[in-house]
C-alpha cells in the first residue's frame, strides 16, 4: 500500500508523466458529414427526429410552393404573349392559407414538445458532475467523489500557427477528457467561472450555457463506448475556438477503476497545497516544470535566445524583488509572446518554477518561494 | 405649411414613447425579471429569509439535497459543504456548514450567490438561516465555518427527488465599503 | 425656391454646404444610402478578413484577438450602418413622394439625424486602431464578456451605440410624423402603398426598442464605469438580465431590417407582373401581426440559457406562430405574380431571389424554433447560414432591387441592364456558395464566432470563402454600375420608367425635380 501511495506521489510530481499517461487520448476524426449526428443518446435522438421531421416539411412545402411559382414563371411571362389578369383579392384563399399552415403548425407542435420534455427530464441521476467554463478550458468535479480536473487543449502553438503540421486530432483532443461510464444517467451541472460558455457534446444532444453564478443541468446517458468531441460554443474571448469538449465514455468497470485512481491522486495533491514546502522540494518540482512550461523558449540552461526570448540567468527579474517575478507569470509581459500562467500551471507549480529560476543556473538568490505567496500575489491583483 | 401643425403634439408623443422605452429597460425591466426569476425558480432566488411555519413533517418521503461549491473567477478562498448530501424528511429543519478559509495575507470579503436546482424545487426549498444573506468578510488566513439552515415544504413537487443547492463565492473585498476589522 | 441646388458649378463651398445643412428629403436620402453603401463595404471588408482566415484551418493572417474584433465590428457595422441606414434613405426618397407630401414632416430633424451618423461610426471604427483594440465580444455583446472583460474601449463602443441609437429614433420619428400629418388629402391609410406602410410600423418598432438598446448599453456603461451591479452576479445582478434586454431589442431588431424589404418586394413584384399587389390588405395585417409577435419572442434566442421549461414552451410556440403572417405574405406575392405577364428585369431578379432565399431562411428559422432541436443548432454555423440568407438575401437583395427599381426616377438615367444581370447571377450564385454550406458546417458541429477549427470542417469552409470572395466582387461591380449609370447612364424623360409601375411616384418628372408635391396631388 505504501509501496503504491509512493508512486503515485511521485507521478504526481512529475507533472510530465501523467500527462503523457492520462493525454493519451484523443478524438476519432469524424467523416465528412452533412446532417446533423443521431447521437448516442436518448436526447440526441430525439432532436434528430425532431429536425428530420421539421426538414422533410421544409422540403415538401417548399417544393410545392416554388414548384409552382417556376410554373408561374415560365407560363405567365409576357416574352410567351402572357396578358395580365387583374383579380388582386380572394378572401377564401387568404383565409386558407392562415389556417392551413396554422393546423400544421399544431401539428409540429406536439413532437416538439415530447422532445424538449426529455431534455428537461434531469431527475434520477445516478452520477452528478459538475462542469465549469474556464477561459479557454473546461473544469470537471465528480460531486460527492472528490475528484476533480482541468481539461485544456492539447494542440500545440506551433500547429496552430503553421509551425508543425497538424495532427489528425487537431482541435479535438484535450489532456484530460471527462470520463463517464455506460449505462448510468449522468446529470451535468453547468457553470461558469469568469464569462459565459457554453458545453457542447453534439453526440449526446447536450448543449448548455455556463453562466457565471448560475448553475443548468443536462444529462445523457448511453450505452456507447466511445469518445465525443464538442465545443465551447458561447464567444468567450480569444481562446474561444480553442477549448474543445473531449468526453470518454467507459464500461462500468472500467471507470470505476479510472474513478479510483482519480482519487488517489487528488487525495495526495490536496496535501501539497498548503504544506509548508522545503527549498529543495521545490528545485526537484521547479526544474519538472520548467523543462514542461518554460524551457522551449527560455532554454534549459536559463540562457534564453538572444532578441527573442530573454535569458533568465542573471537577469533583474530573476534576481530582484520575489513578487515582481511572481508577478510576471500571473499577468504575463503585454506585447511579447510571454502570456499569463495563472491559468495554467496551480500555485505550487508556479511557486516551485519561480523558486527554481531564482535558485538554478547559478542564480543564487536563496530564498523559498511558497504556493502561500503566488495565492497573496493573485489576491493583491 | 399648415400641414404641419399636427407635428408638435405627435412629436411630444414619440419622444416621451421612446423616453419611456428607455425608463421601462433600466427600471422595469430588472426588477420585472427579479419577480420572472422568483415566480419561475431560476437561479434558484427564491426569497430571502423563510419563517418557519410549523409543518408536519412528511416522513414518507425522503428528499435528497446536495451541496456544491464554485469559487469564481481569481477567489482564492478554501470554499467547501462539510457535508456534500444529507437525506431529509419534507418539512424537517436541517443545519448544514460550509468551511471557509481565506488562505492570503489580507483580508477579504467574500459573498455566495445561492441556486437551487431542478427549477421547480426552488420555491419549495426554504433557507431560514443563510451565510448567503451576507457578506462574509474573513481576516487573512481566518478560517470559518459557515452555516445553513433549510427546510424542504412538503409541497415539493413528487417528480423532485434529489435537490442540488450550490453557491458560488464572488470576492467582492473591491466593492464593498465594508472594512474587514470593523465587522469581526 | 426658385432656385435649385447648389451644383458643382457653384463652387466647392455652396456645394458642400448644400449637402451639410440640406433639409431636403430627396438630398438626405442619397446622403443615407452613400453612407449606407459606404458602410456596407467596410464590413464587406471585413468579412472578408474572416473569410479569408477561416479559408483554412489554422491562424494564418491574423490573430484570435483581431478575429474577434472583425467578427464584432461586421456584424455591427453591416446592421447599424449598412442595412438600417439604406432603408431609411429610401423612405427619405420614397416616403414623400408616394404619399404625396412636399417634404418629411420634420426637415431639420432630418438633417441632424444623417449627420450623427457618421460621427457614431468614426469613433467605433477608430477603436480599432487604439490599445486594446476595438469591440470583441461579438456584436449581441454579452455581458460580462462586455463588461468586465472587455478593453477599456468598450466606452467608445457604448458612445457610438447611443448615438446611432439616437440618430434611428430621430429618423422613425420623423417617417411616422410625415405618414400620419402630411398625407395628400384623400389618401388613407388603407390606399398607403406598402412600402409606407412597412416603414411606419418598422418606425413604431424602432421608437419602442431603441430606447431599450440605448437602456442596455447604459447599464453596462453604470456596470463598467459606476459600480452598480445590473449584470453581475457578485453584486446581485445576472448576466442572463443581459440577454433578456438584449434580444427584447434584438428580436423586433430583426423585423425592422426585414420589414422595409417586404414592402419594397411588394412595389417591385407587382411592377413587373404588370398586375395589381394581390392581398393588399392582408399584407398590411400580416406585416402588423409580424411586428406584434416580434415583442413577445425575444428568448428564442436563449433557449440554450437553463429557463425553466414552461418558458422554453412558451417562447417555442410564440416563434413557431410567426410563420403564418410570413407566410401569408410569400403566398400573396406568389399569387401576385399568378396570371401576370411577367418580364425579368434587374429588379425583379432580386426581388424573386428575394422570395426564394429568404423563404428559405424562414424554413430553417423555424426548424430553429423547435426548442429541442435548436439545442443542437444553437451558435453553430447554422445559425450563422440561416441569419445571413434572411438579412443578406432578404434585406441586402431587396435593397439592391430597390436602388435599381428607382434609381432612374432619382436620375434620369438607364442603369446597363447587361451589367445588372450579370451582377444578379454572379451576386446569387455566390452567396449559395458562400452560405449553403455553412448549413451542413452547423450541423456537423461547428460553432460561431471559430477563428479556427478542426480538420474535418476544412473542405466546407474553404468553399463558403471562394462564395464570400464571389458574392464580395458582384458588390464592386454594383457599384461601378451605379456610378456609370448617375454618370454616363442612358437618359429617359419616362415619368413611368417601367410599364407595369404604379402609384404616385411615378407620376412625377423623370429624373424627380428637387422639389415635388408644393401642391399636394388629387387621389382617386
Amino acid at each position: 500500500m505504501l509501496k503504491r501511495a509512493q508512486a503515485l506521489f511521485l507521478r504526481l510530481l512529475s507533472p510530465a508523466i501523467a500527462l503523457a499517461m492520462a493525454g493519451g487520448v484523443s478524438a476519432e476524426s469524424t467523416t465528412r458529414q452533412l446532417n446533423m449526428p443521431q447521437g448516442v443518446t436518448e436526447v440526441s435522438q430525439a432532436a434528430y427526429d425532431i429536425h428530420m421531421i421539421m426538414m422533410w416539411i421544409c422540403t415538401v412545402i417548399g417544393v410545392a410552393v416554388f414548384g409552382f411559382m417556376f410554373y408561374v414563371m415560365y407560363a405567365h411571362r409576357k416574352s410567351r404573349g402572357a396578358v395580365a389578369a387583374n383579380f388582386h383579392e380572394n378572401h377564401v384563399v387568404e383565409l386558407i392559407w392562415t389556417i392551413v399552415p396554422a393546423l400544421i403548425l399544431i401539428v409540429m407542435a406536439i413532437p416538439a414538445t415530447t422532445a424538449l420534455l426529455k431534455v428537461y427530464d434531469t431527475e434520477n441521476a445516478d452520477i452528478d458532475i459538475k462542469v465549469t467554463g474556464y477561459q479557454w478550458k473546461w473544469q470537471y468535479e465528480y460531486i460527492g467523489e472528490g475528484v476533480k480536473f482541468m481539461s485544456e487543449l492539447r494542440t500545440s502553438q506551433d500547429e496552430i500557427y503553421g509551425r508543425a503540421p497538424k495532427g489528425e486530432h487537431y482541435l479535438r483532443e484535450v489532456t484530460q477528457p471527462l470520463v463517464i461510464p455506460t449505462g448510468k444517467k449522468v446529470r451535468f451541472l453547468i457553470t461558469g467561472n469568469d464569462v459565459i460558455h457554453s458545453w457542447w457534446v453534439p453526440d449526446f444532444g447536450v448543449k448548455r450555457d455556463a453562466v457565471p453564478g448560475l448553475f443548468t443541468a443536462a444529462w445523457a446517458k448511453t450505452d456507447v463506448p466511445g469518445i465525443y468531441v464538442g465545443e465551447c460554443t458561447e464567444l468567450c474571448g480569444i481562446g474561444h475556438a480553442f477549448m474543445p469538449v473531449v468526453v470518454e465514455v467507459k464500461p462500468e468497470a472500467e471507470y470505476n477503476e479510472w474513478l479510483a485512481g482519480k482519487k488517489e491522486e487528488a487525495a495526495l495533491y490536496a496535501s501539497t497545497i498548503g504544506k509548508e514546502w522545503t527549498f529543495d522540494e521545490l528545485m526537484v518540482r521547479g526544474e519538472e516544470v520548467y523543462e514542461r512550461s518554460c524551457a522551449g523558449c527560455h532554454q534549459s540552461d536559463g540562457k534564453g535566445i538572444a532578441g527573442v526570448f530573454p535569458a533568465l540567468k542573471d537577469s533583474p527579474i530573476a534576481l530582484g524583488a520575489k513578487e515582481g517575478h511572481i508577478a510576471v507569470l500571473i499577468d504575463g509581459v503585454a506585447g511579447t509572446s510571454m502570456q499569463s500562467f495563472a491559468d495554467q500551471l496551480s500555485e505550487v507549480d508556479i511557486a516551485a518554477v519561480v523558486h527554481y529560476e531564482r535558485n538554478a543556473w547559478g542564480n543564487d538568490v536563496g530564498d523559498v518561494t511558497q504556493p502561500l505567496d503566488v495565492l497573496n500575489y493573485k489576491k493583491n491583483q | 405649411m399648415s400641414v404641419r401643425s399636427g407635428n408638435g403634439p405627435l412629436l411630444a408623443k414619440l419622444v416621451a414613447l421612446a423616453a419611456a422605452m428607455f425608463m421601462f429597460a433600466i427600471f422595469v425591466l430588472p426588477p420585472l425579471y427579479d419577480l420572472f426569476c422568483e415566480i419561475t425558480g431560476i437561479g434558484g432566488k427564491t426569497d430571502g429569509v423563510y419563517t418557519a411555519v410549523s409543518v408536519e413533517v412528511d416522513t414518507s418521503r425522503d428528499i435528497e439535497v446536495q451541496f456544491v461549491a464554485t469559487k469564481n473567477a481569481t477567489m482564492p478562498w478554501d470554499f467547501y459543504p462539510m457535508e456534500e448530501r444529507v437525506i431529509v424528511h419534507p418539512g424537517e429543519s436541517r443545519e448544514v456548514t460550509f468551511y471557509a478559509q481565506n488562505r492570503t495575507g489580507l483580508d477579504m470579503v467574500g459573498q455566495a450567490i445561492p441556486n437551487v436546482l431542478p427549477n421547480n424545487a426552488a420555491d419549495y426549498f426554504h433557507k431560514t438561516e443563510c451565510f448567503c444573506f451576507n457578506n462574509q468578510p474573513l481576516l487573512a488566513g481566518e478560517t470559518a465555518e459557515l452555516v445553513l439552515v433549510f427546510i424542504v415544504d412538503p409541497d415539493l413537487p413528487a417528480s423532485v427527488n434529489t435537490v442540488t443547492l450550490s453557491y458560488t463565492m464572488f470576492d467582492i473585498t473591491d466593492r464593498t465599503t465594508v472594512q474587514v476589522s470593523q465587522v469581526q | 425656391m426658385a432656385h435649385g441646388p447648389a451644383t458643382l458649378a457653384d463652387g466647392w463651398g455652396k456645394y458642400l454646404s448644400r449637402w451639410l445643412f440640406t433639409t431636403n428629403h430627396k438630398d438626405i436620402g442619397t446622403l443615407y444610402l452613400w453612407f449606407s453603401f459606404a458602410m456596407f463595404i467596410m464590413g464587406g471588408a471585413f468579412a472578408m478578413v474572416i473569410r479569408a482566415e477561416l479559408f483554412q484551418p489554422g491562424m494564418q493572417l491574423i490573430k484570435p484577438e483581431f478575429f474577434n474584433q472583425m467578427t464584432t465590428m461586421h456584424g455591427l457595422v453591416m446592421v447599424f450602418g449598412a442595412i438600417m441606414p439604406a432603408f431609411v434613405g429610401l423612405a427619405n426618397w420614397m416616403i414623400p413622394m408616394m404619399i404625396g407630401a412636399p417634404d418629411m414632416a420634420l426637415p431639420r430633424m432630418n438633417n441632424l439625424s444623417f449627420w450623427i451618423l457618421p460621427f457614431a461610426f468614426a469613433i467605433l471604427t477608430s477603436t480599432l486602431f487604439m490599445e486594446g483594440g476595438g469591440p470583441n465580444f461579438g456584436w449581441t455583446f454579452y455581458a460580462p464578456l462586455s463588461t468586465t472583460y472587455a478593453p477599456d474601449t468598450v466606452n467608445y463602443f457604448i458612445f457610438g451605440v447611443h448615438i446611432m441609437g439616437a440618430s434611428s429614433i430621430m429618423g422613425s420619428i420623423n417617417i411616422i410624423a410625415t405618414v400620419m400629418n402630411m398625407r395628400a388629402p384623400g389618401m388613407t391609410y388603407m390606399k398607403m402603398p406598402m412600402f409606407v406602410w412597412t416603414w411606419v410600423i418598422t418606425a413604431f418598432l424602432l421608437v419602442a426598442v431603441m430606447p431599450v438598446l440605448a437602456g442596455a448599453v447604459t447599464m453596462m456603461l453604470m456596470d463598467i464605469n459606476f459600480g452598480t451591479s445590473f449584470f453581475d452576479a457578485a453584486g446581485g445582478g445576472d448576466p442572463v438580465l443581459f440577454q433578456h434586454i438584449f434580444w427584447f431589442f434584438g428580436h423586433p431588431e430583426v423585423y425592422i431590417i426585414i420589414l422595409p424589404a417586404f414592402g419594397v418586394v411588394s412595389h417591385i413584384i407587382p411592377t413587373f407582373s404588370r398586375k395589381p399587389l394581390f392581398g393588399y390588405s392582408s399584407m398590411v395585417y400580416a406585416t402588423a401581426a409580424i411586428a406584434f409577435l416580434s415583442f413577445v419572442v425575444w428568448a428564442h434566442h436563449m433557449f440554450t440559457v437553463g429557463m425553466p421549461i414552461a418558458g422554453e414552451l412558451y417562447f417555442m410556440y410564440a416563434t413557431m406562430l410567426i410563420a403564418v403572417p410570413t407566410g401569408v405574405k410569400v403566398f400573396n406575392w406568389i399569387t401576385t405574380m399568378y396570371r401576370g405577364s411577367l418580364t425579368f428585369e434587374t429588379p425583379m431578379l432580386f426581388s424573386i431571389a428575394f422570395v426564394i432565399l429568404f423563404t428559405f431562411g424562414g424554413f430553417t428559422g423555424m426548424m430553429l424554433s423547435i426548442a429541442a432541436a435548436d439545442m443542437q443548432y444553437h451558435d453553430t454555423y447554422f445559425v450563422v447560414a440561416h441569419f445571413h440568407y434572411v438579412m443578406v438575401a432578404g434585406a441586402v437583395f431587396s435593397g439592391t432591387a430597390a436602388v435599381y427599381y428607382w434609381l432612374p426616377k432619382w436620375c434620369g438615367k438607364m442603369y446597363n441592364e447587361t451589367m445588372g444581370k450579370v451582377q444578379f447571377w454572379i451576386a446569387f450564385i455566390g452567396f449559395n456558395i458562400t452560405f449553403m454550406p455553412q448549413h451542413f458546417l452547423g450541423l456537423a458541429g461547428m460553432p460561431r464566432r471559430y477563428a479556427d477549427y478542426g480538420l474535418q470542417f476544412a473542405d466546407w469552409n474553404m468553399v463558403s470563402s471562394i462564395g464570400a470572395f464571389m458574392y464580395g466582387g458582384a458588390q464592386i461591380l454594383f457599384l461601378f454600375n451605379v456610378v456609370r449609370t448617375i454618370g454616363w447612364g442612358e437618359p429617359t424623360k419616362d415619368p413611368k420608367v417601367w410599364e407595369g409601375a404604379e402609384g404616385l411616384e411615378w407620376t412625377l418628372p423623370t429624373p424627380a425635380p428637387y422639389h415635388t408635391f408644393a401642391k399636394p396631388p388629387k387621389i382617386k
